[in-house]
């Protein structure tokens, strides 16, 4: 028999008794529907101990990096501990190091905390302000080396939070941010295989982070970005990225522009379209997609319909919030 | 006892690499590909899973109602006989090119067939 433990209180699972059925027998409320590992609606998160090889083997590679399971197909070899899926977040205090404008709408705000290991550039926390105003972002630095997360954040006009964050938010104050979330980020694998990146807008942020892992773990394979938006001015980081493609041979960037005035130097047209046009074949790459909803869910079959298999596709859309 | 059909062909595993295939030619197929939600893929492969590991024969709690009920609305758009064929087409084409014996082809297929009369519902 091994023991689940699920925050404060602990749960019996006896031999050949599923994670699932165990909670289950015991009242907890999971969710669930096939229990044959199809589904995936049972999916936890293993915080101490060791999952089943079998309960992880459907997952995508990053969710599988964060310990995340299906509790219908997990049998434990071991005392596990689990969180559930609604378990309130746990947040962190941040200090703010660097509250600075990218371009003339997106700003960069750093922020230095304690314990980003488990921080990959790529995924997002969400940024909470004293009253509970919530904003998701994403990290677009390598966390581990710096102990800093870096956020690009688009200044919206009404934008509770991005407003609050250039007029009010200064270096020194505090912050609170969220655990890591979401499984859009680089696994040192398959080095020698291809990379895309497209993103519009702040949807470089989660890009640039990507990107720099990749290079720091010397991947080999080509990697491509490219970065759209309607207008020059609300591309930034041009430069550093044309450094960067000059610097590393298997790198390529491309920056698109929608609108009409497109100066030497960029592509016209929409990232996703440009990025298109120029992959013939995306078999065997992996494909990272960020910004624009609605560009992300084209871009994915789109991908997919060009080779990219559905497990290699990583999506991060940015929904504006209602509130 | 002898092994079910979904055993025999390879079980989730054999469900995932079928599913990526046939989702790729039904999207590229003008005949049908009107009747896919483009949009949700994450969603699409959910249902596309539940259709091979039915036409496997494999665990699943599809019921003939839930099968009319969710492609009712697909029937008010014009899904008929012939659409129902395109798919089984390319089932069968993504079996064939997953080296799938032709014998437990024939067996997907017949299971695959019998959700007909619900599916149009007829």
């Amino acid at each position: 028999m091994t023991k689940l433990h699920i925050g404060e209180e602990s749960f019996n699972c006896q031999d050949d008794e599923s994670v699932l059925d165990a909670l289950l027998r015991q009242d907890v409320d999971v969710s669930f529907a096939c229990k044959k590992g199809t589904c995936h609606s049972c999916m936890l998160r293993c915080t101490d101990g060791k999952p089943s090889k079998k309960s992880q083997a459907n997952l995508k590679d990053t969710l599988q990096r964060q310990n995340y399971f299906l509790s219908c197909l997990c049998i434990p070899e071991q005392d596990m501990s689990v969180k559930l899926p609604e378990q309130s977040e746990l947040f962190s205090e941040g200090k703010v190091v660097v509250n600075e404008m990218l371009n003339r709408n997106t700003i960069l705000l750093i922020v230095e905390c304690h314990d980003v290991l488990e921080y990959f550039a790529g995924q997002f926390v969400n940024l909470q302000r004293e009253d509970g105003l919530t904003r998701s972002y994403s990290i677009s630095n390598t966390p581990q080396e710096s102990k800093t997360l870096e956020f690009h954040i688009r200044r919206l006009p009404g934008g509770k939070f991005s407003e609050w964050v250039q007029d009010h938010l200064k270096v020194d104050d505090l912050i609170s941010v969220s655990e890591p979330q979401g499984h859009c980020f680089y696994i040192p694998e398959r080095k020698d295989e291809g990379i895309l990146l497209v993103g519009t807008g702040t949807g470089l942020a989660p890009l640039a982070g990507i990107l720099t892992d990749a290079l720091s773990h010397g991947h080999s394979g080509p990697i491509h970005l490219f970065h759209g938006s309607s207008e020059q001015e609300d591309l930034y980081r041009i430069d550093e990225m044309r450094q960067l493609s000059e610097q590393y041979a298997n790198f390529s960037y491309t920056p698109c522009i929608s609108g009409e005035q497109v100066p030497e130097g960029f592509e016209k047209g929409r990232a996703n379209a440009v990025a298109l046009a120029k992959e013939p074949n995306l078999k065997g790459w992996r494909v990272f997609l960020c910004g624009h909803p609605e560009m992300v869910s084209q871009m994915k079959t789109q991908a997919f319909l060009k080779g990219a298999s559905l497990d290699d596709i990583y999506t991060d859309a940015f929904h504006l919030s209602a509130e | 006892m002898s092994e079910s059909l979904f055993d025999r062909i390879g079980g989730e595993a054999a469900v995932n690499a079928a599913v990526e295939l046939f989702y790729r030619k039904v999207l590229e197929d003008y005949r049908i590909n009107r009747f896919f939600d483009k949009t949700n893929m994450e969603e699409q492969i959910t249902k596309q899973k539940a259709f091979f590991t039915m036409a496997f024969g494999g665990p699943n709690t599809y019921t003939g109602g839930d099968m009319r009920n969710v492609h009712a609305r697909l029937v008010k758009m014009g899904l008929d006989d012939s659409h129902f064929d395109a798919v089984m087409e390319h089932l069968g084409a993504t079996l064939v090119e997953l080296k799938v014996p032709a014998d437990l082809i024939g067996e997907a297929a017949a299971i695959a067939e019998s959700v007909r009369p619900d599916v149009l519902g007829k």
